[in-house]
């Protein structure tokens, strides 16, 4: 017989309010099964689940009705409550009467009868539950991350330094991602070189860090703590392990046509090259596209000139298949496409750049070896104008540009700010912002040093235009305190562009089903909560590919990554979901049409003896293998006879809600 | 049908929203505090490709008079191809029942992302209001004589 | 022709490569020939004419599966279904000899009678005359106008699979298999829900329809579970013939090689092909064409998709007013 017990949660007045939950509680005790109803305050507290699991042995409850908050908030909680009482998890059904109730109507009536039907639902769904018993899967003691910046860089020190193997994966040639590009971090304006390079040496040299550079996902199934992965590690046409990084074949090169990368295209390099000093790996690659060997198969002083033989002409791409437990993801951010902000005349000067071109043109190993001098015409400026929120903090319904805060944008114009002034006092600097962010710590003291001692002149209003005018740019925007229009003649212009997803982070994502914002930033499995974790199991998060970041948030989120990770790592099993398809051998006829629609390949074929009150048959039927089954359902749908069936979510249970919600 | 009964009528909107992307959606909605219709109850289920088109002809079995399905994002399933079955079968089976002269605008299918509360919610008004407008569901429930 | 066969298959019996033949016997009546298995001493009695209208291809489900080797008598449209029972698995074509069979379309004794032919006793065929005896004399028809419906929208005369093929067939095509759906497309939704209501209505769940199509081959089906929580083998209220025929006909969509077996057996004369081509012709035009049963193996349109398949709202875009 069944005996439900139904559990009316207030959830303070955040129910109660637009719920009348002792109604609730008396209308339900007149449905089938309900043997037991009551309402308390928090249903969730110590007190609340005392009351559950008190109520449980006292009736012999074989069901539970919680009628509270959203499911994907406490199920699990009450699952707990309900097997400490000794009642299997899975008898344990919530009806959401919060979110989508008490919350979303007004009117006490309306919501009080809204959550009676809600509350009918659940009951006449866990009338049908069957208890579940969850089945376990080893774990893949090894992490996969990709991107090697300075967030995959600390993630993979960090579970390397726990006793796990790690790979990184990093599509370019090199390890190290932007922050390799920057030249003073604030607000301590240490070098970024200097403390970024010493990691990236860290993790070269740990054996348990095997570093896939120029490298790319090439596709991956499975599912947390099992997953396989395919690796396609490009060709560098050059040999690694016997390249030495000498760099003779780079000097020899005769293309110098090749944009260089590492300096944002404000310089060349040859077709064969190493992307910058402290490469890791320091190997050449060769960019097939400039390369004479390749495009008029002459050349070839780069193999003439390797004393070590390391050069390849005929490498091909190779594809790894490499078991992992965890994924992280930390696939870093690219600035946006500047070229897009017309008004600013990108297009039409060289010398307006982007913050990054800048960073490269003020660093000492960049193209103008650090000197401040106009790409134009390599003279020093005088005037430099600095425009805040480039494609940043746009209204919806603009055209172009992102509605969100780029976070670092007001810490680093100031740190450009104060650096030019500090090098060069001659130079007049002028900022354009909409508002200085600086919280952070010693952030805003840092904004305030840019200001009084450096003199930087903060203008707080937009650019309407940059026009370009002989050598100059004359830059016209608003001062909003002042109440004028303000017109600027500068020698440099410096954009502050937003920053934007890298761009193989959509396809990464599709990839693993990891859900991503509009944006295509991945989005978390709880944005307070669960911070560096994706919804989809075993895929974690790290540095800026989840949002915005600066260097000591990025490290900060790839160390809780790591430590998610490890806490994952360290399990010899994971207890799997056991809400999985289960084909009954009596109806199944065997027919493939689930095993296609399977996104998981974890329906197979036996052929069986199967023996029911109808038949006694050698058939073929279907098996579901329930460790990587993940119970998504496509196949019952599929199936014509009903023979699939999923656990926790059965058609039974389905349409007994639906009964219940026609009723 | 007399003046009280037509105010006596309550729509009776079943909303399946699949439990990684819309039903997040729902939720968000909700912590928005963003309203809808009380008229609409929503079904959970792991994915928009677990909703059987049996389920749906249930629902208007059973009195319901509109029925709509949310699943993530063409792309963004989060079994990676559930949602583009559910496409195909919906597709199919709501130009049946159009072919067999039931109103069109009772059932409908919305990609409705955990991110997209205020969707959510529009989806849900606009739907109300198209099952208010279309009335009571009498053709489901009548296509077969009862002479 | 008929005897052209028998010899054939006592040959084939013969030299051991059939033990059994699935074909037709005579009916009760000279236009009802009734599938039948023979073995080599009752193969005398397999009857071929033009009555032999039935699909009998959902019969090697259960008899591809017993020992040896079955010969399957099939006019070109029944080779589709037999396809399609290959590509779910449900036979084995390794155990099946198919004989593919000429077929110059088949007659309908309903359309005979209609034409004005009482108390038929036999038919003759010269080319396209027709000539019916009646126990009032004889009467000549055009055997053109006297096919089966489905022979109207003949799929073509080639076999699609077959191990050998014995006597020519012709393409009877003389519709455009479409029309008729494009008629109620045409129509509006009342109009449309008057036609269904009317032609539903007739349905007296005799389950026809379902027993004779190649497609319904559950083992058990779901109407006739009473686990399934959608049993209803009488009705229990209005709504239930529809969901049925509703159901019926998504659970072969993509699968259905439209071989019009459903409507040829309804007593009540429903035009049930009428569902099932309505789904074919919405896959053809939104999912590219598809002929199920063309070929063994593949995925149909339902277990299949495209990342940029149209989205459901067509279904409100296309033809008609909303509502």
């Amino acid at each position: 017989m069944q005996k439900i017990g139904v559990f009316v949660c207030w959830c303070g007045s955040n129910i109660a309010a637009t719920v009348d939950v002792e109604r609730v509680a008396e209308a339900v005790k007149s449905e089938p099964g309900v043997v037991y109803s009551t309402n308390y305050q928090y249903m969730c507290s110590e007190n609340g689940q005392a009351m559950i699991r008190n109520a449980i042995k006292e009736y012999g409850l074989n069901g539970v009705v919680i009628c509270s908050c959203s499911p994907r908030m406490h199920e699990a909680t009450f699952r707990k409550t309900a097997m400490a009482a000794g009642l299997n998890p899975y008898m344990v059904e919530i009806a959401n009467i919060r979110e989508q109730c008490s919350w979303i109507h007004k009117d006490m009536q309306e919501g009080t009868e809204k959550a009676i039907i809600l509350a009918r639902a659940a009951i006449a769904k866990v009338l049908k539950n069957a208890p579940l018993t969850a089945g376990t899967s080893p774990v893949t003691k090894r992490a996969l991350v990709v991107g090697g910046g300075i967030a995959g860089i600390q993630t993979a020190l960090d579970v390397a330094d726990a006793g796990y193997e790690v790979d990184i994966v990093e599509k370019s040639p090199t390890i190290g991602g932007r922050m390799a590009q920057l030249d003073k971090t604030f607000p301590t304006l240490d070098c970024a070189a200097c403390i970024l390079t010493p990691k990236m040496v860290d993790a070269a040299q740990n054996e348990k860090i095997d570093i896939l550079s120029y490298s790319e996902l090439e596709s991956v199934s499975g599912f947390v703590g099992n997953f396989t992965v395919k690796i396609r590690k490009k060709a560098r046409y050059v040999d690694e392990t016997k390249c030495t990084g000498c760099g003779v074949c780079t000097e020899k090169c005769p293309s110098r046509k090749g944009l260089n990368e590492f300096n944002m295209g404000l310089n060349t390099r040859g077709a064969i090259y190493i992307p910058f000093a402290q490469a890791i790996p320091n190997v050449a690659v060769i960019d097939k596209t400039q390369c004479l060997h390749f495009r008029t198969g002459k050349c070839g002083l780069c193999e003439k000139n390797c004393s070590a033989g390391a050069i390849k002409f005929d490498q091909e791409d190779e594809i790894l298949e490499r078991q992992y437990g965890a994924i992280i993801l930390a696939t870093g951010f690219k600035p946006i496409d500047a070229s897009a902000f017309d008004e600013y005349a990108y297009c039409q000067s060289k010398d307006v750049v982007t913050s990054l071109e800048f960073e490269r043109i003020m660093n000492a190993a960049g193209p103008t070896k650090g000197k401040l001098v106009r790409p134009s015409d390599g003279k020093h400026p005088h005037e430099i104008v600095f425009i805040q929120c480039v494609g940043s903090r746009c209204s919806a319904d603009a055209v172009k540009g992102k509605q969100y805060c780029s976070k670092i944008c007001c810490m680093y114009t100031a740190k450009h700010a104060m650096l030019v002034r500090e090098k060069y006092p001659d130079v007049n600097v002028h900022v354009f912002y909409i508002d200085a962010r600086t919280p952070g710590k010693n952030f805003d003291e840092f904004y305030r040093r840019a200001v009084e001692q450096y003199d930087v002149d903060y203008i707080k209003g937009m650019v309407g235009k940059v026009e370009v005018e002989g050598d100059h740019l004359r830059v016209q925007g608003s001062d909003l305190i002042a109440n004028e229009q303000v017109v600027i003649q500068a020698d440099m212009v410096v954009l502050a562009t937003a920053i934007e997803p890298d761009p193989t982070a959509r396809s990464l994502g599709t990839m693993l089903t990891a859900s991503m914002d509009t944006n295509d930033f991945f989005t978390e499995a709880h944005p307070k909560l669960r911070p560096v974790e994706s919804p989809t199991a075993g895929v974690f998060l790290s540095g800026a590919c989840q949002g915005p970041k600066d260097i000591p948030e990025t490290v900060a989120q790839a160390g809780a990554a790591a430590s998610k990770v490890i806490g994952l790592l360290s399990k010899d099993h994971l207890v799997t979901n056991p809400c999985v398809a289960h084909s009954d051998e009596l109806l199944c006829n065997g027919c493939s049409q689930c095993e296609n629609v399977c996104p998981y390949g974890a329906i197979s074929y036996v052929e069986k003896e199967v023996r029911g009150p109808e038949v006694r048959a050698v058939k073929r039927i279907a098996v579901v293998n329930e460790a990587v089954c993940q119970g998504c359902g496509a196949c019952t749908v599929t199936c014509p006879s009903g023979a699939m069936d999923l656990k926790g979510f059965s058609n039974n249970q389905i349409m007994a809600e639906v009964d219940a919600i026609c009723r | 049908m007399s003046m009280s009964e037509n105010k006596a009528w309550k729509p009776k909107i079943v909303a399946f929203c699949c439990n990684w992307c819309s039903y997040a959606g729902a939720d968000l909605a909700g912590s928005s505090r963003l309203s809808y219709p009380a008229d609409v109850k929503i079904i959970r289920v792991p994915c928009s490709c677990r909703v059987n088109p049996l389920f749906i002809l249930r629902a208007f079995q059973r009195g319901a008079d509109g029925v709509i399905l949310c699943g993530c994002h063409p792309g963004d399933c989060h079994y990676t191809s559930g949602n583009y079955y559910a496409r195909r079968r919906m597709t199919l089976l709501f130009s049946m029942l159009d072919y067999l002269g039931i109103e069109k605008g009772r059932t409908r299918v919305e990609w409705v992302s955990a991110a997209e509360g205020a969707k959510f919610a529009a989806t849900m008004n606009d739907f109300a209001k198209t099952i208010g407008e279309l009335g009571e569901n009498k053709k489901l429930g009548d296509l077969r004589c009862k002479e | 022709m008929q005897r052209m066969i028998v010899d054939r298959l006592k040959a084939l019996f013969a030299e051991g490569k059939i033990h059994r033949v699935l074909g037709w016997e005579a009916g009760e009546f000279f236009y009802d020939p009734t599938p039948a298995f023979f073995d080599a001493e009752n193969v005398e009695n397999l009857v071929y004419d033009s009555f032999c209208g039935s699909n009998v291809s959902k019969y090697l489900i259960a008899e591809a599966a017993k020992e040896g080797t079955v010969a399957a008598l099939l006019k070109p449209c029944d080779t589709y279904s037999l396809n399609q029972l290959a590509t779910e698995k449900r036979v084995n074509r390794e155990k099946i000899y198919v004989i593919g069979l000429g077929c110059r379309g088949m007659l309908d004794i309903e359309k005979i009678r209609r034409a004005g032919a009482t108390g038929v006793t036999g038919v003759e065929e010269k080319g396209d005359e027709l000539t019916v005896h009646t126990l009032y004399g004889d009467k000549t028809l055009n055997r053109k106008d006297m096919l089966l419906e489905k022979c109207l929208t003949c799929k073509g005369k080639e076999h699609k699979v077959f191990d050998e093929v014995i006597g020519e067939s012709e393409d009877t095509t003389s519709q455009d298999r479409m029309e008729m759906v494009r008629r109620l497309e045409a129509m509006s939704p009342d109009e449309r829900f008057a036609f269904w209501r009317k032609e539903l209505s007739k349905c007296i769940r005799c389950n026809a329809c379902r027993n004779v199509c190649p497609a319904c081959s559950c083992v058990k089906c779901v109407f006739d579970n009473p686990k399934s929580g959608v049993s209803n083998k009488a009705a229990a209220d209005d709504f239930e013939e529809n969901m049925f025929h509703i159901i019926r006909a998504f659970h072969v969509a993509g699968r259905c090689t439209d071989c019009g077996e459903c409507s040829r057996v309804c007593p009540q004369g429903i035009p049930l092909h009428l569902l099932n081509r309505k789904f074919i012709k919405d896959i053809n035009e939104l999912y590219g064409e598809f002929q199920a049963g063309e070929q063994i193996g593949g995925r149909h349109p339902l277990i299949n998709y495209q990342k940029d398949d149209c989205e459901p709202s067509v279904v409100y875009q296309r033809g008609g007013d909303k509502g």
